[in-house]
C-alpha cells in the first residue's frame, strides 16, 4: 500500500468538510464494529466452552447406549436388527430450529419434538420388552443430547464466520479506511495553506507596483510644479481620477 | 418457508448397524416417498464412494438440519466433510460407535476450534 494512496477530491473548502464528515463518520463506524466484534467474540468462548462439556458428556451417554442396544439383544435372545432397519416409516422424533439473535447475527437453535406413535411398539414383545424400552429411552436421551450439541455446532460454526468477517471490517477501517481519510485531509489543508501564501504575495505585489507608480507621479508632478504650470494640474488632478486607474496583471 | 420445514426437519444418520439400529430405535427413522431412507448402514462391504454420494445427498437434502456420523466414517469421507463447512445446516455431528471411541482431536470442528484457543480449553 502506498503511502500516497487518497481520494482523488479537488482540495477546497468544501471538500474540507466532507472530509472531516467521512472521518467522523469512519471513526464512529469503527468503535461500533468493534463493539459487536467483542460482543460476538464473548458468545463465541462461551459457545466453544459448551461445545467441549458436552462432547464429554456425549461419549458417556453414547457408551450407555450402546450398551443398552447390547442388553436388549441378549435379552430378546435374537437379532432384531434387520427388522427394524426395513420397517421403518416416519419419523417420530423431529426437530425444529429458530433463531436466535447476537448482535445482528441470527444463530440457529434445535429443539426436537415428538409426534407420532412409535413404529416399534412390538419389537421385544416375545421377550426382553424391558430391555429394549430402556434402550429406547437412552437412545432418546442421546438423540436429545445430540440436538443441543448440533445447535451449539451450527452457532459456532456461523459465529466463526461472522467473527471472522467482523474482524476483517474492523482492520479495514482501522488500517486503510481511516489513514486514506486522513492522508485526504492532511493534502487539502497543505494545499489550501499554499493558495492562501500565493494570494498574500500577489496582494504584496501589487501594492508594491501601485506604490511605485504613485512615485513616479508625485515626481512628476513636483518637477512640474517647480516649473510654474502647477496650479493648472492641481485643478485637473482631483481625487476620483484614481478609479479609472488600470487594472494590473502579471 | 418450505412444506418440509413447517412438519420439522429431520435427523440422519450415517453409521454401523448398531448405531442406525439405536438410533431408528429412539425414532428417528424416516422413509420418504421416493422410498429414500434418511439412514445408511454401513458395513464392511460399503465403499468409501457409497459414503461419499450418501453424505452429498444428505447435505442438499433440504428437510434434513442434522447428521450424524460415525467418527470412523468420518475419517474415511474427512476431506469432503472439511471441504464444506462454512454452512452451518445442516450440522454435521461426528458420534462414537460402539468399536471406536470419541477422539476429539480428530473432530472437523474442534480441530477447528483449537486453532483459535490454547489446548487448555479443550480438555
Amino acid at each position: 500500500m502506498s503511502g500516497k494512496d487518497k481520494i482523488n477530491i479537488f482540495p477546497s473548502r468544501g471538500a474540507q468538510t466532507l472530509m472531516k464528515a467521512r472521518l467522523a463518520g469512519a471513526v464512529k463506524g469503527h468503535s461500533l464494529l468493534k463493539k459487536k466484534a467483542e460482543a460476538l467474540q464473548m458468545r463465541f468462548r462461551q459457545i466453544l466452552a459448551k461445545i467441549v462439556e458436552t462432547k464429554t458428556l456425549m461419549g458417556d451417554v453414547m457408551k450407555d447406549a450402546a450398551f443398552s442396544l447390547a442388553e436388549a439383544k441378549f435379552a430378546s435372545g435374537g437379532d432384531f436388527n434387520q427388522s427394524v432397519l426395513q420397517n421403518v416409516t416416519k419419523a417420530r422424533i423431529k426437530i425444529r430450529s429458530k433463531m436466535d439473535n447476537v448482535a445482528g447475527t441470527n444463530l440457529p437453535v434445535f429443539e426436537t419434538f415428538e409426534d407420532g406413535v412409535d413404529t416399534y411398539e412390538l419389537t421385544g414383545l416375545s421377550r426382553g420388552g424391558q430391555q429394549m424400552a430402556k434402550l429406547k429411552i437412552n437412545y432418546k436421551r442421546a438423540i436429545e443430547l445430540l440436538v443441543e450439541l448440533a445447535s451449539l455446532q451450527a452457532s459456532f460454526v456461523t459465529l466463526d464466520n461472522v467473527v471472522k468477517i467482523t474482524n476483517r471490517r474492523v482492520n479495514a477501517i482501522e488500517h486503510v479506511i481511516i489513514p486514506r481519510y486522513e492522508r485526504t485531509l492532511a493534502y487539502i489543508l497543505s494545499e489550501l495553506d499554499e493558495l492562501e501564501r500565493e494570494e498574500f504575495y500577489r496582494l504584496k505585489k501589487i501594492q508594491e507596483k501601485k506604490k511605485a507608480i504613485r512615485d513616479k507621479a508625485e515626481v512628476e508632478r513636483l518637477r512640474l510644479k517647480a516649473i510654474g504650470r502647477a496650479k493648472e494640474l492641481e485643478e485637473a488632478g482631483t481625487i476620483f481620477d484614481d478609479n479609472n486607474e488600470e487594472d494590473l496583471l502579471f | 418457508m418450505s412444506v418440509a420445514a413447517a412438519q420439522g426437519k429431520l435427523i440422519a444418520v450415517i453409521g454401523d448397524e448398531d448405531t442406525c439400529v439405536g438410533f431408528l430405535l429412539g425414532g428417528i427413522g424416516e422413509v420418504n416417498k421416493k422410498r429414500e431412507p434418511n439412514f445408511l448402514v454401513v458395513d464392511k462391504n460399503t465403499s468409501v464412494q457409497e459414503i461419499e454420494d450418501c453424505y452429498k445427498k444428505f447435505m442438499k437434502r433440504d428437510d434434513i438440519d442434522i447428521i450424524l456420523i460415525n467418527q470412523n466414517i468420518a475419517e474415511q469421507i474427512r476431506h469432503v466433510i472439511d471441504s464444506d463447512n462454512d454452512n452451518p445446516l445442516p450440522a454435521v455431528l461426528e458420534i462414537p460407535s460402539k468399536d471406536h471411541p470419541y477422539d476429539p482431536t480428530k473432530d472437523s470442528v474442534l480441530r477447528r476450534a483449537k486453532g483459535l484457543y490454547s489446548a487448555d480449553d479443550m480438555r
